[in-house]
Parts: structure tokens; C-alpha cells; sequence
């Protein structure tokens, strides 16, 4: 079986996975990295959201031979210790989670706004297509737009 | 918060687990009906009230003062000398004194400091970093993924497996079992889980459903509608006929469970708003006593009354038992959306008769394809339905909560409301606000039309016909602060509705840029509630804002298409449920505090907003929406069965 070497959230790991093994199976299977969720396995529901070398990815599409070389980074891998992202502050903030299970991915893909342009507009904002079943939409909005302001 | 109230204790220093299921509790172990608040707010202020006084007791005894003397502050004892003591240094004695009945009386409401307060989650850090434990982040060692491939229609059944020793020899394939709701395959992985259920070759036999499809279940439900009186000629009326599609619940955490079943005992993990029944259902279906059946309830990904089933549960446990090891059972997401519950279709005749300004009569009959309760709804509903012992039938469990949470809030003359089910053997299930979605956001969208025909704007008209002041002082709130009856550009308009259940009221008005018909986008909400006593004023807003969104999706455009025998959706991106950009920029939520015992609000959201949405629709477009979703096409290609 190929094994693969990546890092994860600043750690060095390797997994022995079939190449075309979705990189969101190989963390949370493999490795035990659950902060990741499933929710549709095909690049819709986002709710897997994570880093690849920093960009937003989604690993339900993203065979892990590809992670190879590369920078994983999961919510997990967010907070500095015990010292929160701006991202996670503003969220805890505005209360923003019902159930919590769109989150994480919610929280990625809000970072990854965030370092693509420093002051999104409402426009950019409805770019993030991650469902939030509970429909905690306009929390998100005001979260970002909090985390936003405390980053500048 | 009631806990820390009570004993005066932070909030923090407060934890609440989610029990087992506990047999003993008969029904009432159920999350549902918009109860928990309003059965526990008395219970858990009594028992928390006990606490206290058994810890105070302790300390005086221990400090040989009057109980009396003593006050507690941050979770401890203080005597008048500054002496302290902290709640865990007296629990010990606390418990085992002796002290007879002890009465005990809650605090007063207008004591409390933290209850009423808008107050964040205590899970949130939890849930922002993904330590959350959903329940197949859970380790049960050895737990192996499963996933089943699933019939082709509902309710088809498994005639043969023709291909299991070549899925067994894939990479990573465990084991391949057949079970009554399809074909399991265990695998180290779920993507090998998953590659192997695709590659199943399974001969299936006919489901329940196979020769259905909307439109046969349009018919039948138009069949089952009760027609409307028979009227003079000359009376003056307005009315309306309404279909609503089906609804999957869609919780983003799919359904999933983690068992591990032996010989002599079983252990089963999973997201549970009816662990006493699902419980006893396991303990058959594996063939153990119930007290050999440990049933954790884990905190789920969503429910929306979905987990009121506990499908995934059952299964995992009989994959486990087949197998002989522990496994961890997840739908895929076209499963869930497809073999999955959903809320019913129905079909609505709703007509209201008015001579000289005034309403004389309003009727509405309601026709519903079957909607499963046989998990039963806990004491509030099932006391309800009056002095009945065991054995509540589906029926009687249906009109209860249909004449409990379906009430019109008007003074519309001689009113009636019924509900006619259909049973088809679908899988069904309560989905937020049950019965009053779709019922009362139909007689809203009446009520707006009835105004237009008296020549009366639809809000004070409204104000004119509601029943109290509580009522009209929650209407008067969101007219007051949405600025109705501004002026929108070409294309645009506000909407309003209101809605009263479970001792609890709100309105909601809307703006909705509809320039295009075909996607329409509300931008603005403002909503406002009486919920009675407001333990979590965050928590209620956080539950508004969801039944709005909830309400602008399936208003708009989410729904389910039935195709001989199968919903046509298999993911979100067909099944419309409202994204970021599809959801109002500007939301407001008021509050109004109002005095008494505190009413249920989980559900209450939803049907003032289905009505304020498609009420701002029809005035955006001068049309009358009928059918909901309004905007329903299939504009994908269906996933393969
Ligand atoms: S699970 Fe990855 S996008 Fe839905
Ligand atoms: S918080 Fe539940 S899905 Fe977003």
C-alpha cells in the first residue's frame, strides 16, 4: 500500500492509504483528526472545509496522494494553545453555533475569506456556500464581519 | 442556567450531561414539541432549590449555627464570622441527612440574577475549536466504519447479494452483511466503506411506495381533503387550496450510531431524542434484556425531529451483532435525504366568509400523508390526548398535537380546523413546528388576502381581528421597528404574519427583493416574541433565527420531488435548503419579556415566517403562491439509485 507524508496541522504524519483515498477519510480514519466533518462526501455541503498550504480545500474530493509535500491545516490546528484564532473569538462572541456540526468548516472557510481580503464585503460573504442545517447564516455574517474588524 | 440560579453557583461551574436511556422514566426521557424548557423549568428549579437547602443544612450542623444564618455566594456557605464552605466540601453530608419531606421553594422570578439573562452556550468553545464529540468522533476501540447500500425504492428489501465475496476481498473490506434496510459493509475506512457498498451487485425486491410519485399523492391527498361547507351564492368569501412538497430534514451530521453488541450485553451510541424507545427496540431486535442494553444518547449534528427515529442505532447494533464487532454506522447523504424521514406533503382548503367589515366564518380542511409518531411524544402531548393508558395510537397522537399547536389567533367568527392523514408507507416524521408550518403559514398567506379584499392593510387588519393585547403588543413591535410600509423599489416588498403556540407568540416581518421571480432573496427580518418568562434570551433569538431560515428555505425552494417510489434529491445541491447567500443580510430579533411560565419556542419561529415570506412573495409579484416550495423545478440531474 502507497504511503503518504504530509503535515497536519504543523505535525509531521504518515498514512499507508490507497492514492485515491478522500484526505478527509485518511484524517479522521486514520489519523483521528475528527474536527473535520462529513456531510456530503462531494464538494456541496463544505462542512469538511480545511486547509491545503493555506488555501480552502474541501478533503471529501481531495485524494490524499495529493496532500503529499503539503500543508494540512484543520480547525484543530487553529487555535495557538490555549489562545484562539480572531476567527474563533468572534464566533464565540456572536454565540454563532447551534449544533456545532457545520462549524468548523464555517470557521475555515471564514479564515480563508479572511486572508484573501481583509475587509469583505456582504457580497464576499455570501460567496461562503457552506450549509449551516441550523441556519445560523446571519450570526456567521456578523462574526465575520467582527473578526474582520479585530484583524485589522 | 436555572441550576446556577438556584444555587447560586457561576455558570461555569454548572455541567450537564445527556443521560442514558432510563427505562424508569417511562416517556418521559423525549426531546421534542418545544417541551424541554417547559417541563423542566419547574423541575429543575425544585431539585436544584433541594440541593441548596440540603447543602446549607449540612454546613449549619457542621458549624452547630441556625441554617437560617447562613448565605451562599459563587458555589459555597458563609457563615456570618466569614467561615466558608464549599459546595463539593458538603455534598457528602448534604446527601446523607436525614430531613424528612423537605419542602422547599424555588427562588422568586424577581430574584433572579442570571435566568433572563442573554447568556452563550457553554459548548461554544467546544464546538469552535472541534473537540466537540459528535458521535463517530467518538473511540470505541475497535469500532470499525460501516456504510449500507440502500434499496432503490423506499421500503425495498434485499432479494439477493450476487457479488459479496468480490466487495470482501477490496482493500480495506471487513465484512458484508445483509440486514432488513439493505447491505452493510464494514471496511477499515469510510471511503472503503463506501467504495464498497457502491460496488454491491444487489437483486432488490419491491418497495412499499414503488408505483408513487407526486403526483399519485397529490390526487390522494386532494381526495382525503374534506370539502368546505356548502355556501349560498351570495356569500362573500375568500379562499384558497395549498399543496406543500415534502421536507427532508437534512441535519448536517447524517444519520449515524456506534454499537458494539456481545453475547451478553450491548452498548450503543448515538444522537437520540427517544432513547427509552430506541432502546427497547435494540434489546429485540439483538435479542438481550433492555437492562443489558446500555443506550448513551451523544450530542447530535442537528435534529430538526429527525432523531426522534433512531434508525442508524438499530442498525449498528444488528451490523455488530452479524459481525461480531463493534462498528460505526453512517448514511451516506443521499441515504439520508432519500431513505431518510421527512415531513409530510399536504394539501390545504382554507376559506374565510365576511359580510360588513367583519369575519363570519373561517374553515380550513388539511390533508397530510401520515406522519410517524410511534416514538411516542412524551408526557405533555400524550397527557394531552386525555386519560388514555397505554397504547396511544399513531391517530390519536396526531390530532392531539394537531389541535395543540394549530389554532387560529383571530377572532374569525366560527373557525375550524381538521386534519385528515393519509396513510402511505413512506418515512415520514415530525419536522419543526410538525403541523403549523405549512397550516397556519397557509391561513396567513388567507389572511392577507382576506385583508385585501376588505380594503385593509394587512397589519392593521391583523390588529384588528387578534385576540389580546400580547398578541398585538408583539405584532405592533416588528411593524414599529421593520418600518412598515416603506417605500421599496419596483420588485421589492415587506411582508408580515404572525403566529401563537405553545403559550408563546411572534410576528415576523420580511423584506423580499423578488425582481426576479425565480430568485427571490429575503433581505431583511425583523421578528419579535413573547415567549413568557425568557430563561436564555440568546438561545431564543438563536432558535428564531433558525426557524427563519428554515422558513425561507422551504418557502422558497426547498423540497422534495417523489419519483416512483424515491425522493429525486440526494444532496444539497438539490435539496435548496437556504445558504448564505440566499439568507438576509439585516435580521432583528426582539425579545418581549413577558410575565408568566415560560412557553415552548423551538418550533415557534417557523410559521409566522413561512407566511411573512410568502406573503412579501405575493405582494413582490402580484401573484398568489399556491404550491410550496414556489420555486420548485428539478434543475438537476438526479443522482443514480
Ligand atoms: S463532506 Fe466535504 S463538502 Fe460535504
Ligand atoms: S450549527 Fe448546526 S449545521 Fe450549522
Amino acid at each position: 500500500m502507497p504511503s503518504h507524508t504530509f503535515t497536519v496541522n504543523g505535525e509531521t504524519v504518515t498514512v499507508d492509504a490507497p492514492d485515491d483515498l478522500p484526505l478527509l477519510w485518511a484524517l479522521r480514519d486514520l489519523l483521528g483528526i475528527r474536527g473535520p466533518k462529513y456531510g456530503c462526501g462531494i464538494d456541496v455541503c463544505k462542512a469538511c472545509t480545511s486547509h491545503l498550504d493555506g488555501e480552502a480545500v474541501r478533503p471529501c474530493v481531495v485524494p490524499v496522494a495529493e496532500a503529499a509535500g503539503r500543508e494540512v491545516t484543520t480547525v484543530e490546528g487553529l487555535a495557538d494553545g490555549d489562545e484562539l484564532h480572531p476567527v474563533q473569538e468572534a464566533w464565540l462572541e456572536q454565540d454563532v453555533a447551534q449544533c456545532g456540526y457545520c462549524q468548523p468548516g464555517q470557521i475555515m472557510a471564514a479564515v480563508a475569506l479572511l486572508k484573501r481580503t481583509r475587509n469583505p464585503t456582504d457580497a464576499d460573504i455570501d460567496e461562503i456556500a457552506n450549509v449551516c442545517r441550523c441556519g445560523t447564516y446571519f450570526r456567521i455574517r456578523e462574526a465575520i464581519k467582527s473578526a474582520a474588524a479585530k484583524m485589522a | 442556567m436555572l441550576v446556577a440560579e438556584e444555587l447560586d453557583t457561576p455558570l461555569d461551574r454548572v455541567r450537564v450531561q445527556l443521560d442514558d436511556a432510563r427505562p424508569e422514566l417511562l416517556f418521559n426521557q423525549l426531546t421534542g414539541s418545544s417541551n424541554s424548557v417547559r417541563s423542566l423549568y419547574d423541575p429543575v428549579r425544585h431539585t436544584a432549590a433541594a440541593a441548596r437547602a440540603r447543602i446549607v443544612r449540612a454546613a449549619a450542623k457542621q458549624w452547630g449555627l441556625g441554617a437560617s444564618n447562613l448565605t451562599v455566594r459563587q458555589g459555597a456557605v458563609v457563615a456570618p464570622d466569614g467561615r466558608t464552605a464549599s459546595y463539593g466540601s458538603l455534598s457528602a453530608a448534604a446527601a446523607a441527612l436525614d430531613l424528612g419531606s423537605l419542602v422547599v421553594t424555588p427562588k422568586k422570578e424577581s430574584e433572579h440574577t442570571l435566568v433572563g439573562k442573554p447568556t452563550s452556550r457553554i459548548d461554544a468553545r467546544a464546538l469552535v475549536t472541534g473537540r466537540q464529540v459528535f458521535t463517530l468522533d467518538l473511540d470505541v476501540p475497535g469500532a470499525k466504519p460501516c456504510m449500507v447500500r440502500r434499496p432503490p425504492t423506499i421500503n425495498g428489501t434485499v432479494k439477493s447479494v450476487n457479488n459479496g465475496a468480490a466487495v470482501r476481498a477490496m482493500p480495506g473490506v471487513l465484512d458484508v452483511i445483509t440486514i432488513d434496510t439493505g447491505v452493510a459493509v464494514v471496511a477499515e475506512t469510510f471511503g472503503q466503506a463506501l467504495d464498497g457498498k457502491e460496488a454491491l451487485d444487489v437483486t432488490w425486491g419491491a418497495g412499499t411506495v414503488d408505483a408513487l410519485s407526486d403526483g399519485g399523492i397529490k390526487t390522494k391527498l386532494k381526495a382525503a381533503t374534506p370539502s368546505l361547507d356548502v355556501l349560498g351564492l351570495l356569500v362573500k368569501k375568500v379562499e384558497g387550496e395549498f399543496d406543500f412538497a415534502f421536507a427532508s430534514h437534512a441535519p448536517l451530521e447524517t444519520n449515524s450510531a456506534v454499537a458494539d453488541v456481545r453475547e451478553d450485553r450491548a452498548e450503543v451510541w448515538s444522537g437520540l431524542k427517544s432513547p427509552i424507545v430506541a432502546q427497547a427496540a435494540i434489546a429485540k431486535a439483538v435479542g438481550l434484556p433492555v437492562s443489558k442494553v446500555k443506550v448513551h444518547v451523544v450530542q447530535s449534528g442537528g435534529s430538526f425531529g429527525r432523531r426522534l427515529f433512531y434508525d442508524a442505532a438499530l442498525e449498528a447494533a444488528v451490523v455488530s451483532k452479524k459481525s461480531g464487532r463493534p462498528v460505526r454506522l453512517m448514511w451516506s447523504r443521499f441515504d439520508d435525504m432519500r431513505h431518510g424521514r421527512m415531513r409530510p406533503a399536504t394539501h390545504h382548503r382554507v376559506r374565510a366568509t365576511y359580510e360588513a367589515g367583519q369575519v363570519l366564518t373561517f374553515q380550513h380542511q388539511v390533508a397530510a400523508v401520515e406522519t410517524d409518531f410511534r416514538h411516542g411524544l412524551g408526557d405533555a402531548i400524550t397527557a394531552a390526548a386525555a386519560g388514555l393508558p397505554s397504547g396511544i395510537g399513531n391517530a390519536i397522537l396526531a390530532q392531539t398535537l394537531f389541535l395543540t399547536t394549530v389554532k387560529s389567533p383571530y377572532n374569525f367568527g366560527v373557525t375550524t380546523q381538521t386534519l385528515t392523514e393519509v396513510p402511505i408507507k413512506m418515512h415520514t416524521g415530525s419536522w419543526r413546528s410538525v403541523y403549523s408550518a405549512n397550516t397556519r403559514g397557509a391561513e396567513e398567506i388567507i389572511v392577507d388576502e382576506l385583508a385585501a379584499k376588505l380594503g385593509k392593510d394587512p397589519v392593521l387588519f391583523r390588529r384588528e381581528f387578534l385576540k389580546t393585547a400580547r398578541q398585538r403588543a408583539v405584532l405592533d413591535k416588528v411593524t414599529a421597528e421593520g418600518d412598515w410600509g416603506r417605500d421599496l423599489p419596483a420588485g421589492w416588498a415587506q411582508g408580515v404574519a404572525f403566529h401563537d403556540e405553545y403559550k408563546a407568540c411572534t410576528a415576523c416581518l420580511v423584506e423580499i427583493d423578488a425582481t426576479d421571480p425565480k430568485k427571490p432573496r429575503v433581505t431583511k427580518a425583523v421578528i419579535a416574541a413573547d415567549v413568557g418568562r425568557v430563561i436564555n434570551p440568546r438561545g431564543l433569538e438563536a432558535q428564531l433565527l433558525g426557524g427563519l431560515t428554515d422558513a425561507i428555505s422551504t418557502t422558497l425552494r426547498a423540497g422534495l420531488h417523489i419519483d416512483e417510489g424515491l425522493p429525486l434529491e440526494g444532496s444539497y445541491s438539490q435539496f435548496h435548503y437556504a445558504r448564505q447567500k440566499d439568507s438576509p443580510r439585516d435580521v432583528n430579533i426582539f425579545v418581549i419579556e413577558g410575565a408568566d411560565e415560560p412557553g415552548g419556542a423551538g418550533e415557534l419561529g417557523v410559521p409566522a415566517a413561512v407566511g411573512a415570506v410568502a406573503n412579501a412573495y405575493a405582494r413582490a409579484t402580484g401573484t398568489k403562491p399556491r404550491s410550496f416550495p414556489v420555486n420548485f423545478d428539478v434543475d438537476f440531474t438526479p443522482f443514480p439509485r
